[in-house]
């Protein structure tokens, strides 16, 4: 118990962390980038003083505030929701502009992670099973290559050939807006997962390799323990060792990844949104860094920050309930 | 114990060979071994770290894996008389391997994977030497336990397995109330007991026993050994009982092989082991501990160390560490002999071969020479 | 199991005042040969080379990625053509005059892969150090001191462990003036919290072991016992820990450079994928364009990881595959 909430105070440390961090890297960079933002903020024509006073907030301008006094306002804007304007979608807030579409990344997240997990670990057990076969050698080095792959490498590959070149995907978008009308009708979900898969196979294709040679090396370590030879002198069945006693103490190292991973998922889509001209936060914060459209990219990037943190957060609370050791303290 | 039931054969094993396949060379881990193990009794097996006591044994069981590989000799189990296991079925255990054998023993190195499966645990079964080790450490000990009711008894209920569980902990003297403790919450000397308690759980006819208190401290190792010895006189099984403390074997076993570079090298009676050792080897083993009581002995390690099991030497592999060692020991290979025509005890030594050497030498002998040996050589 | 108390200082070696020599004489290690000075380079190109060869994947992995380094050393002087110059010969697919085409200004692919190397590997490798540098140490002094000071380092690995570097790296750069070193100053600054857990646990476990006791027990300084006694024995740990940060390095400041926010008048792997995007490539069907700077970045890495898990196979036995030879497992009956 203790261990956890010790866990938990690391957690809200760091987002503390990356907020503050964020507050204060404009105010550090040489230069004046918040001046100039907000120049060319102005030059686009009048704004709801409001945001405006926002934006000042965010950025330290036009004020006689002490450091400590803005902290405190920047921090009473975050908690409001309040981030700012956009340049690049001028004068939507940035907040409207995540709400938006976020949604879309979403969808590509979900899909994503679910299948990356599940086919990584899936193969890694079977391989370690199988050692010292062809197989294994073949698919491990394939799977060490994919590992430091790029993910929008892989997704102009993916685009080219297989969008491209096959017709067999379509090139961009979350959905044909020609075609189909948004909502839960069948079409427009089929066109929407139609659109999905390219950008969800390149993610999984990059990540699954990380955690599948994660979970191979652990199985092979696990396999050779005593407590997994005990089982088999026991006559239990060949399935029972292997999940219940090999892959159950194997995977324990593969849950810690894949709250590690996760981020690089994160990360990761977020690079093939723009490959893909899929509309998600991806693809707007790099519209946003085109554009120096700093509100925007603090914006999203702190959003992202914070759920990734939220998603370790998760990923160590299931592997407490996985571990029964897991209450003791542990270097890990 | 009925004289019948002492006599009665229950496991050969003849001629095995165990190799290891290793890039640098193969390594001869277990070479020609052959011993009988008969009903209710304990069989010692000694020697140092390598001499392939743990091979044999988890070969006998065939839990050997890559690159280990067994490359010749026969594991052949008796089963107990048809009598024992219909009084057996009568109480709800079933033996199904038993059942339609005739007398024939069972040859387990051909066995399939079904049936291996279903010899083991229900005939023999292992308690390792690390219980925490050996113990899935995700798993709480009951469900260890009831695993292998429900592989092997299909026909109990939940709570006759439930039952059965908590009557193996009683048994072994560990709380009902730890049921669903898990391994780490248990100390070393539970953790132990824990491990013989899935042993016992479907009352197999051999129980090997790989070390099984040398990771505990010595007022737990008498704890468990008393356990051990108690829970053996109630339910009969017969015991592989492996260790490197020869001090132990001469206290429980019944049987002692005396193991060395992979060959079985001494086997005899406790009793004649403990009087008579006859092997240098057994010798030096023995006399490597103090005793409590009796005169007052030089204590003598013994020179050297094993060999390399890729490069053993020719002739008698303990021939380089041997006090005394002849012409005949750099050339020949001894093989396991009735050390006179009247006794039990086996030793492979040419002391004991007429053909190479006439005299025996006494114990007290053999004791001279080690002394000899050990004034002679220089300070290290 | 009986403790014996052992020392790894046997009293012999102590010397009049009870403390251990502090080395060769001096007068041995100031006397150099010309004959010995060979055949000490022969010595290290021999264990180098023992090194190298310790098993297929340290071999093949080590090849890779020295291939790479001498490219990125020795390429740029065999280019004849300006990466940068612009051409006439816009879009043209790979052919004798441009061996891997030319892009939207006309400029040979080819030459600017090649100097493109230099950019990527020298960064790569520069960020991964400046990780060591850093992860080294916090782990080290966090281990080895404990107390309030392994506290706060502690905590603040933890912290920096769960932000995620991407992101923050890209938080953090675009408020700065375009530069590589930006750059990998930034991802080295984002990437160091994991090798320096790894290196604190292990030093915790390192700091209880004898030999460090002796050494302390010998009077030697704090300094001297924690980079001349614990580090050695750490180094796989550290060369493995370095190795994968270089790969993530690698992949941070090409997805930074991707993004636009690498200096874009440096040629390097990242900023022409960035130029394919930004021009459309895809549309124009120039896949000679970013097909090959990704490549060169997966290569690279591919060679790294392998490097990674050689040494990996080589620590634990356990993940070693032993070549049985085929006669015995004929005879195999079990």
């Amino acid at each position: 118990m203790r261990h956890l909430i010790r866990r938990l105070s690391i957690y809200l440390l760091a987002i503390w962390a990356a907020i503050t961090l964020n507050f204060f890297l404009p105010r550090l960079a040489p230069g004046n980038p918040a001046e100039l933002y907000f120049y060319r903020l102005e030059t686009h024509g009048s704004i709801n003083p409001a945001a405006l006073k926002a934006l000042e907030i965010e950025f330290g301008l036009n004020t006689t505030d002490s450091l400590w006094v803005q902290y405190l306002k920047y921090l009473n804007n975050l908690i409001h929701g309040n981030l700012g304007i956009s340049i690049t979608f001028f004068p939507s807030s940035v907040g409207d502009i995540i709400a938006q579409n976020i949604r879309w990344t979403l969808v590509l997240l979900t899909m994503s992670v679910l299948i990356s997990f599940t086919l990584g670990t899936l193969i890694g057990v079977f391989l370690a099973w199988r050692r010292a076969s062809a197989l294994d050698t073949a698919l491990s080095s394939v799977m060490m290559f994919l590992y430091s792959i790029l993910y929008p490498w892989l997704a102009f590959m993916a685009l080219y050939f297989l969008a491209f070149s096959l017709g067999w995907f379509p090139i961009q978008d979350a959905y044909d807006a020609a075609t189909v009308t948004p909502g839960w009708n069948l079409d427009f979900l089929l066109n929407a997962a139609d659109h999905a898969f390219l950008p969800a196979l390149t993610i999984v294709v990059s990540t699954v390799a990380g955690w599948m040679l994660t979970m191979r090396n652990s199985m092979i370590t696990t396999l050779s323990e005593d407590y997994v030879l005990m089982a088999k002198a026991k006559g239990l069945t060949s399935r029972r060792v292997m999940f219940a006693y090999a892959a159950r103490n194997a995977i324990l190292p593969s849950v810690t990844g894949f709250a590690i991973t996760l981020g690089g998922i994160v990360g990761g889509s977020l690079l093939v949104e723009i490959i893909f001209n899929y509309p998600g936060v991806g693809f707007s914060l790099f519209q946003g860094i085109q554009n120096d459209d700093f509100a925007l990219t603090q914006g999203i990037l702190l959003l992202v920050i914070v759920a990734i943190i939220i998603m370790n957060l998760i990923a160590d609370l299931l592997y407490a309930v996985l571990d029964p050791r897991a209450g003791q303290e542990r270097s890990m | 114990m009925g004289a019948s039931e002492q006599m009665e054969k229950l496991l050969e094993v003849k001629n095995l060979s165990v190799d290891y396949e290793a890039s640098s060379g193969t390594v001869h881990a277990v070479t020609d071994v052959s011993f009988t193990l008969r009903r209710g009794e304990i069989f010692g097996l000694a020697g140092e770290s390598g001499s392939g006591k743990s091979t044999l044994a988890y070969a006998i069981s065939r839990l050997l894996n890559p690159p280990a590989i067994i490359t010749g000799g026969q594991v052949l189990y008796y089963p107990p008389s048809r009598a024992e296991r219909n009084a057996a079925l009568l109480q709800g255990q079933a033996h199904p391997i038993a059942d339609d054998q005739n007398g024939q023993p069972i040859d387990i190195l051909h066995l399939s994977s079904a049936q291996l499966r279903a010899f083991r645990w229900n005939e023999l079964a292992i308690v390792f030497q690390s219980a925490m080790n050996a113990l899935n450490p995700v798993m709480n000990i009951g469900t260890q336990i009831i695993d292998v009711l429900k592989t092997h008894r299909p026909g109990m209920s939940g709570k006759e397995r439930k039952q059965r569980a908590l009557e193996l902990l009683q048994l072994v003297g560990i709380a009902p109330d730890r049921l669903k403790s898990y391994p780490h919450e248990l100390s070393g000397g539970m953790r132990q007991r824990a491990v013989i308690a899935i042993a016992l759980a479907l009352s197999p006819e051999i129980i090997i026993m790989d070390e099984p208190t040398t990771a505990l401290d010595v007022v737990v190792q008498r704890d468990i050994l008393a356990e051990i010895m108690r829970l053996r006189e109630q339910f009969h099984f017969s015991v592989i009982f492996i260790t490197h403390d020869l001090s132990l074997l001469l206290e429980l076993a019944d049987q002692v092989a005396i193991m060395y570079a992979g060959r079985m090298v001494e086997k005899a009676s406790q009793r004649d082991l403990y009087n008579n050792p006859r092997h240098p080897y057994s010798y030096g083993l023995i006399h490597s501990f103090p005793t409590l009581h009796g005169p007052r002995r030089k204590a003598s390690g013994i020179p050297g160390s094993p060999p390399d099991l890729r490069a053993v030497p020719p002739g008698c592999a303990f021939h380089p560490r041997c006090p005394l060692a002849f012409s005949a020991c750099m050339t020949d290979l001894p093989v396991l002999r009735h050390i006179s025509a009247a006794s039990d005890q086996q030793a492979a030594c040419h002391l004991y071969d007429p053909q190479f050497n006439a005299d025996p030498p006494t114990t007290v002998a053999i004791a001279a020479s080690y002394e000899a040996k050990v004034e002679g050589s220089s300070v290290r | 199991m009986s403790h014996s108390p052992s020392s790894h200082v046997s009293p012999a070696s102590l010397d009049a005042d009870g403390r251990l020599p502090s080395g060769p004489p001096p007068s041995e290690a100031l006397t150099t040969r010309p004959a010995s000075i060979l055949s000490g380079v022969v010595a290290v190109l021999r264990g180098f080379w023992s090194l190298v060869t310790i098993n297929r994947k340290v071999m093949v992995g080590s090849g890779i990625v020295g291939f790479f380094v001498l490219v990125a050393l020795f390429g740029p002087l065999f280019i004849r053509q300006n990466p940068l110059k612009y051409t006439f010969d816009l879009i043209d697919p790979p052919s004798s005059a441009h061996w891997l085409g030319t892009n939207l200004g006309g400029q040979d692919l080819f030459s600017q892969l090649v100097v493109g190397t230099r950019a990527s590997v020298f960064w790569a490798f520069f960020s991964g150090l400046l990780v060591l540098v850093i992860s080294v140490t916090v782990g080290l002094v966090s281990g080895y001191f404990g107390g309030i000071v392994d506290d706060i380092l502690s905590l603040l690995t933890s912290v920096f462990l769960v932000i995620p570097a991407l992101p923050l790296a890209i938080v953090a750069t675009q408020y700065f003036p375009r530069a590589e070193i930006t750059i990998a100053v930034i991802v080295a600054l984002t990437n160091w919290p994991w090798g320096a857990r790894v290196l604190r646990a292990q030093t915790l476990s390192m700091r209880s072991r004898e030999f460090v006791t002796a050494a302390r027990a010998g009077g030697e300084r704090t300094w001297r016992v924690i980079f001349s006694e614990i580090l050695p024995n750490e180094l796989s740990i550290v060369a493995a820990s370095f190795i994968t940060t270089t790969i993530q390095v690698l992949l941070a400041v090409a997805g930074l450079e991707f993004l636009g926010l690498g200096d874009s008048s440096i040629v390097s792997w990242g900023t022409m994928l960035n130029g394919a995007y930004t021009s459309s490539a895809l549309i124009l069907g120039a896949w000679w364009w970013f097909a090959p700077p990704g490549l060169c970045i997966a290569l690279l890495g591919a060679g790294l990881a392998l490097l990674n898990f050689g040494i990996d196979e080589f620590a634990d036995p356990r993940l070693r595959r032993e070549r049985p030879a085929k006669a015995a497992q004929k005879k195999a009956v079990a």
